[in-house]
């Protein structure tokens, strides 16, 4: 049994605590303890029936803590005998799961976190080693998470909405450590579309899809970016993109838009093109409008100008840009690509000097340096003086 | 084994040899650079010397307590701050002599024309725990 189908028992597991009795919190530590004595134990020694193996440890351990929490507190734990293990509703169990862990009281951080080990079954130190914080730290969040989940109440869990935007959180953060976080996203929301019947939720699933096909194409072996213009299409994959388009697809026929089908359409059209060059810009310039309408942020109009400079030509995408707010990230890097169009080479290079200055990644400071610096030499050979 | 702390400065440091500005070089020469600096870490990490590299945008705060249940008082960023940390690179060494010849070798990054830029690090030991042993 594979690392992931291990991982997908743990919301099973732990619904049945729960429904034994057990309060979520004790019950969460419980079986991340049996998690770590499964992955430590399974390799050498595998268990012929591996979830009930995970309920019988993780429910010996939890009646280990719970005594330990009573005798130090000097409170009353609820622990009833051992009912049979009960496989009445895993779904509902598991989506309810989703909801506690997107509540909407928990900060952003705190909902990833408890996210990913409550559902995705990722221990503390694979989540740490993730976000790049000391264990210690993450699981101090998690633990303060699920304190708030107990105190805000367990009947006013969040809904589809809050699960969507804390999987997006998970998918965007990429993969710094041993766990790949956008597989790990693509995971869960394939679960969770399994589980409900939502467009939005099938739209989402489908922008990871169109997303993480690209990924082998979108970093130099040095860890630098390779911007969609430069990208070797060859790489992308192919059977994501069809997966991730038949999804999207079928989403789009049910006539129930919303902004994360209206990023799969985007990321659908840039699939569909075989070259750089055959990118059909006036219907992305189209979907963006439709975004608008969903949510008109910085981001959407900032991404919406470089789409116009592309379908009308580059003064066109400097009067859309003109809408974007100052201070929004990116927005200099994108008035140097701008500039660049409409072929005032000069400005475009101090523009994009300041947009590596502005950077708040790495990877987008040295992107940044790298244009001005081939801006810089086009005008050398331009002009040699 | 000594934790040593290299600090990059975006001012403050003594002007390196090799001063041209990374946007006037050549994208070869830049690209260089970077295949140098992530081959470093590589290099130190296989070595078992690796603590920590982290890179600061230079845009930043000046922050202070301004009294019982008032906010916080921010300034800046001042334009003319002195010094200015860009970022930095810890390592666990052996000696101040393997952490200075680390920082030397730092130093020689490619720049402009493809010649080390010379760049001045500062090197600054980490205070340690106190040993267990002391008589």
């Amino acid at each position: 049994m594979g690392e992931a189908d291990l991982r997908a028992l743990v919301p099973r597991v732990l619904s049945v605590l729960v429904r034994r009795g057990a309060d979520f919190a004790t019950a969460e530590d419980a079986v991340q303890e049996a998690l770590i004595r499964a992955l430590s134990r399974w390799d050498t020694d595998p268990p012929h029936d591996p979830e009930g193996w995970l309920v019988t440890v993780a429910w010996r351990a939890f009646l280990d803590l719970a005594r330990s929490e009573s005798t130090r507190r000097d409170r009353e734990v609820r622990i009833g005998g051992e009912p049979p293990t009960g496989s009445a509703s895993g779904v509902d169990d598991t989506l309810h799961l989703y909801f506690l862990c997107a509540h909407p009281e928990l900060s952003p951080s705190s909902a990833v976190a408890l996210t990913l080990r409550a559902v995705g079954g990722l221990t503390t130190r694979q989540i740490a080693e993730a976000y790049l914080v000391p264990e210690a730290t993450m699981a101090q969040r998690i633990s303060r998470a699920k304190r708030t989940v107990a105190r805000s109440g367990l009947d006013r869990p969040g809904d589809v909405q809050t699960v969507m935007r804390v999987l997006y959180l998970v998918f965007n953060e990429g993969y710094s450590g041993q766990v790949d976080l956008a597989a790990e996203a693509i995971r869960l929301t394939r679960q969770l579309a399994g589980f409900v019947d939502a467009p939005e939720v099938d739209g989402l699933l489908a922008l990871m899809l169109l997303h993480h096909a690209r990924r082998p194409s979108r970093t130099r072996p040095d860890g630098g970016i390779v911007p969609l213009a430069e990208q070797d299409r060859t790489r992308w994959e192919t059977e994501l993109v069809a997966e991730g388009v038949a999804i999207l697809q079928r989403a789009l026929v049910r006539d129930r838009l919303g902004e994360y089908q209206a990023q799969a359409a985007i990321a659908a059209l840039h699939a569909d093109a075989p070259r750089f060059a055959d990118t059909d810009w006036v219907q992305i310039v189209e979907w963006y409008d439709e975004l608008l309408g969903f949510a008109d942020t910085a981001i959407t109009r900032l991404n919406r100008a470089v789409a116009v400079g592309h379908a009308d030509g580059g003064p066109a995408g400097l009067a859309a840009l003109a809408e974007v707010p100052e201070g929004t990230p990116r927005r200099t890097a994108v008035a140097a690509h701008l500039h660049e169009r409409c072929g005032d080479l000069e400005l475009a290079a101090r523009l994009y000097a300041v947009a590596a200055s502005e950077a708040t990644s790495l990877a987008e400071r040295d992107h940044q340096t790298r244009q001005a610096a081939r801006v810089n030499q086009m005008l050398a050979e331009i002009d040699p003086s | 084994m000594a934790k040593y702390l290299f600090l990059k400065h975006y001012r403050g440091a003594p002007t390196p040899e090799n001063d041209t500005p990374m946007d006037q070089w050549t994208p070869e020469e830049f690209t260089a650079h970077v295949q140098f600096m992530s081959d470093f870490a590589d290099r130190l990490e296989a070595s078992g010397e690796f603590v920590d590299g982290q890179a600061l945008a230079p845009d930043g705060l000046w922050v202070r307590y301004d009294g019982p249940g008032r906010p916080p008082v921010t300034d800046g960023p001042f334009a003319e701050t002195k010094d200015l940390i860009a970022g930095w690179m810890i390592v666990d060494v052996d000696s101040q002599q393997r952490a200075i010849e680390l920082a030397g070798e730092l130093s020689a990054a490619p720049g402009a024309g493809g010649e080390p830029i010379h760049e001045w690090l500062e090197v600054r030991p980490f205070l340690t725990a106190p040993p267990t042993i002391t008589d």
